[in-house]
């Protein structure tokens, strides 16, 4: 069916592939895994029409392809569904979806069979929440994970790409997929499927293909591996599977606390974080647990209650008052793409006048790979990319740190090294919140975990709850 | 999206806190004109004069049809993230062109058009190519072609050439009605500009390319098709201007264009009336309410035998604070 062979791509002379072979029947779920960086975007770009390759031949159902625009690659079958948002916020679903490929005649776009198109995609995909006519703008996003899928699924594709399509999902929209990425093979349809998530991999994959560096490592059987196996071939050492150990000994002094917090989408938040503890924030989409760390940072403000040291009424107060936020959506709010490393990381420090902090230094504590502070961030891996946001705030050196999904589409081993650097700045002193949809990684790391349902608190469990009692917390009615 | 509990969507309710109106700039603009016929109807009355009398709206409507006509083409081009302004500099050319081809004879005011139509398209697609091909950002690539398109105009005239016959000076100066033919021109190219945005696959593209180029382009959209596109109607539109304002002079002028001013007019009422000049968001209605808001502000000042100095201050402060109210609008997510 897809037959990619000898695959290689350097960008500005930077060797990015080389020689990557890739093949995948129909109706098989191929999973493409690796380190950040190891070149399984640029992949499956060249697949999409998006980069074309400096060497290598792409052939589907025997015959050989060459793509040089994206429009090439959707006519012959191949639909991708890109680890970075490509919607435009401006528009509706329904123009979205069907963007470059309007139905009508003469030129006219037909908006009634465009709308109803996109609502029938809609409801195949159990979406209720929004319709066609919704500005994206408005959507969240995991509701904007969902146009995406719709575009893709719209194209009647032979072959999917799904480049990490459950970043910006929570766990249980994460089931809805695995269901229809089975529809989907069910009808013969090839889907290639990206994830650090390994859970994921081996629950959807028929075979795994390994890259490093930019070269092919294996592609086996799923049956044949397991995921301390699959994981030596990604980082090529073992991994300990464990979460670092928490601190143990008695949490210190308040760094910071609400009473009675509110603002348009919160009410009666009561909350504590003291000095060396990390407290997870649980919560469905649209709990509030963003809107949450906002208001604690001072970005979208408490409008009502008491907060200490003091309630923040700008991003700019709450740094001055010692608060952190390594938001969510790093593209949108937390990186200037075009910069280099450098200035990224330099953001907040240079902002508040915080001295000259070593910034190669705290490149490689987060482990950025390249370490080259002079690159455009822009040329970076997605999980590369939150690698930098994160040293952005280890510049200053915050009381509280919260952190929105500080792990999303960062791969196993950059993980464990966040992971630890967590616990290292808690150990150090620093108050720490974080909201993650990964219940594992939450309920490992937390010492304590607050779960948020509709803007307000509904409860709170010690380290070591399971994961259904914080879902159970979640969802209740 | 599933069985389990979710959520209502939390953005229904931030809508209602956006500040502007619904219909968003295009709304307000409209609102502000309103207000300042009401304010001058006002400030009139109590001077004991007549404000917005039959001849006054008529007037308003033959000053506005060209830049009018303008605007139009240049929303297009700001929609689709591009700008040109090469356009005062078409419209001195092309009034060159329509009154040196029909020379004063009835006979040749088709082929003159259809001269015109060509030279104004010839000039678009070369903008067009100039800013994807040679990847020259817009402002500068216009700018050089308008500079191109002038010096030639330098060399060869030194004043009006030409001449129109009476019959195409209908067109500038004839009504139907208290309608000025000129202002249904203006009109027509409106409803057609606004049926291309909304109807066709064209205006969906120009949105989307404005919008994010590289959206647009992983879409499958030939991105630079769609700029060269919204190019050519640009400057076929500057060359509908160019011909009304032959009909209106009776010759043709190589400074008719930059005299007036089109070019940095046309794009101050395109983002009066909304439009994004980072493109992808706004629209016709919105310019077509920005160039009789300009007009009737004119016509106020002009009524209050205001200075010309003091009527520049007050347009630029009315830019300034109309862009500034879009973007209090923005600001919400
Ligand atoms: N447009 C570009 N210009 C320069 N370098 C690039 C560009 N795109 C990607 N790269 C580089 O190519 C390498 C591979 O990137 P790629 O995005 O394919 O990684 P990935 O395997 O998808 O990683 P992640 O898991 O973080 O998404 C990285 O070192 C990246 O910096
Ligand atoms: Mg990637």
């Amino acid at each position: 069916m897809l037959k990619m062979t000898g695959i290689g791509k350097s960008f500005q002379g930077v060797r990015v592939l080389s020689g990557v072979d890739l093949e995948a029947a129909a109706g098989e779920v191929h999973a493409v895994v690796g380190e950040n960086g190891a070149g399984k975007s640029t992949l499956m770009k060249i697949l999409a029409g998006v980069h074309s390759p400096d060497e290598g031949t792409i052939e589907i159902d025997g015959r050989p392809v060459t793509f040089g625009h994206p429009i090439e690659a959707q006519r012959s079958g191949v639909a991708i569904i890109h680890q970075e948002f490509n919607l435009l916020p401006e528009r509706t679903v329904a123009q979205n979806v069907f963007l470059g490929r309007e139905p009508g005649r003469w030129g006219l776009v037909d908006r009634a069979a465009m709308e109803s198109a996109t609502a029938e995609l809609l409801h195949s995909l159990g979406e209720e929440t929004f319709g066609p006519g919704d500005l994206v703008r408005r959507l969240s996003v995991a509701q904007q994970q969902v146009v995406e899928i719709a575009k893709a699924l719209s194209l009647n594709a032979r072959i999917v790409v799904m480049d990490e399509p459950t970043a910006a999902l929570a766990e249980h929209e994460v089931g809805l997929l695995y269901a229809l990425v089975r529809r989907l093979t069910a009808r013969g349809i090839t889907v290639l499927y990206i994830s650090h998530r390994l859970r994921e991999v081996f629950e959807l994959a028929d075979r795994i293909t390994v890259l490093k560096d930019g070269s092919r490592v294996a592609t086996e059987a799923a049956a044949g591996l397991d995921t301390a196996a699959l994981v030596r071939l990604m980082v090529g050492r073992e991994l300990d599977a464990h979460f670092p150990a928490r601190a143990g000994g008695p949490p210190g002094e308040v760094v910071l606390s609400v009473r009675g917090g509110g603002n348009a989408r919160l009410r009666d938040i009561d909350l504590e974080v003291r000095a060396g503890e990390i407290v997870g924030l649980a919560g469905l989409q649209g709990s509030g647990r963003t809107e949450l760390a906002k208001a604690l940072f001072g970005a979208e403000p408490f409008t009502t209650g008491e907060m200490r040291p003091r309630r923040p009424r700008s991003a700019r107060e709450g740094i001055a008052a010692g608060i952190g936020l390594v938001t969510e959506d790093r593209k949108a709010e937390g990186l200037l793409l075009g910069q280099r490393v450098r200035d990224n990381a330099l953001l907040v420090a240079r902002a508040t006048g915080g001295g000259r902090p070593a910034v190669e230094k705290l490149l490689e504590r987060v482990r950025l790979s390249p370490p080259r502070p002079e690159l455009e961030v822009r040329t970076l891996s997605g999980g590369n990319q939150q690698k930098v946001v994160l040293a952005k705030w280890m510049t200053v050196a915050p009381r509280v740190l919260l952190f929105d999904e500080p792990t999303r589409g960062v791969d196993v081993g950059a993980k464990a090294a966040i992971h630890d650097l967590m616990r290292e700045l808690a150990r150090d002193g620093t108050g720490i919140l974080m909201i993650s949809s990964e219940l594992p990684e939450l309920i490992g790391m937390s010492d304590r975990v607050i779960v948020l349902r509709d803007g307000r608190i509904a409860g709170e469990l010690p380290a070591g709850a399971t994961e259904e009692a914080v879902m159970h917390l979640a969802a209740a009615s | 999206m599933t069985g389990q509990p979710r959520l209502r969507p939390a953005p229904a309710r931030l809508a209602a806190l956006r500040p502007l109106p619904a219909g968003g700039p295009a709304r307000a603009v409209y609102l502000a004109l309103a207000l300042l016929v009401v304010l001058g109807w006002v400030l009139f009355a109590l001077r004991g004069e007549q404000f917005l009398t039959m001849e006054n709206i008529v007037g308003i409507q033959q000053r506005s049809a060209a830049l009018g006509i303008v605007a139009i083409g240049q929303t297009m081009v700001i929609l689709a993230g591009s700008l040109d302004l090469s356009v005062a500099y078409l419209i001195s050319l092309t009034s060159l062109v329509a009154a040196e081809t029909m020379a004063g004879g009835d006979g040749m005011v088709v082929p003159a058009i259809a001269a015109v139509l060509a030279v104004s398209a010839t000039v678009g697609l070369v903008n067009g190519l100039v800013v994807t091909g040679l990847r020259v950002h817009a402002f500068i690539a216009t700018l050089g072609v308008g500079l191109i398109v002038a010096g030639l105009l330098d060399a060869r005239y030194d004043g009006p050439a030409g001449s129109v016959p009476a019959s195409f000076q209908h067109l500038g100066y004839d009504r139907i009605g208290p309608l000025p033919v000129s202002a249904l021109l203006w009109a027509a190219v409106a409803a057609a500009a606004w049926f291309l945005l909304r109807r066709t696959r064209l205006g969906h593209r120009i949105y989307a390319v404005g919008g994010d180029a590289e959206v647009a382009r992983l879409s499958g959209v030939r991105t630079g098709r769609v700029v060269v596109a919204a190019h050519v109607i640009c400057s076929v539109c500057a060359g509908i201007g160019g011909l009304l304002l032959a009909s209106r002079l009776g010759a043709g002028a190589p400074t008719v264009g930059t005299d007036g001013g089109y070019d940095l007019e046309s794009i101050a009422a395109v983002v009066l009336g909304g439009t994004a000049l980072a493109g992808g968001r706004g629209g016709v209605a919105g310019t077509v309410g920005g160039v009789l808001l300009l007009a009737v502000l004119d016509s106020v000042f002009n009524q209050l035998e205001i200075d010309s100095f003091a009527k520049d201050v007050v347009r630029g402060v009315v830019l300034v604070a109309a862009l500034a109210i879009y973007a209090r609008g923005r600001r919400t997510p």
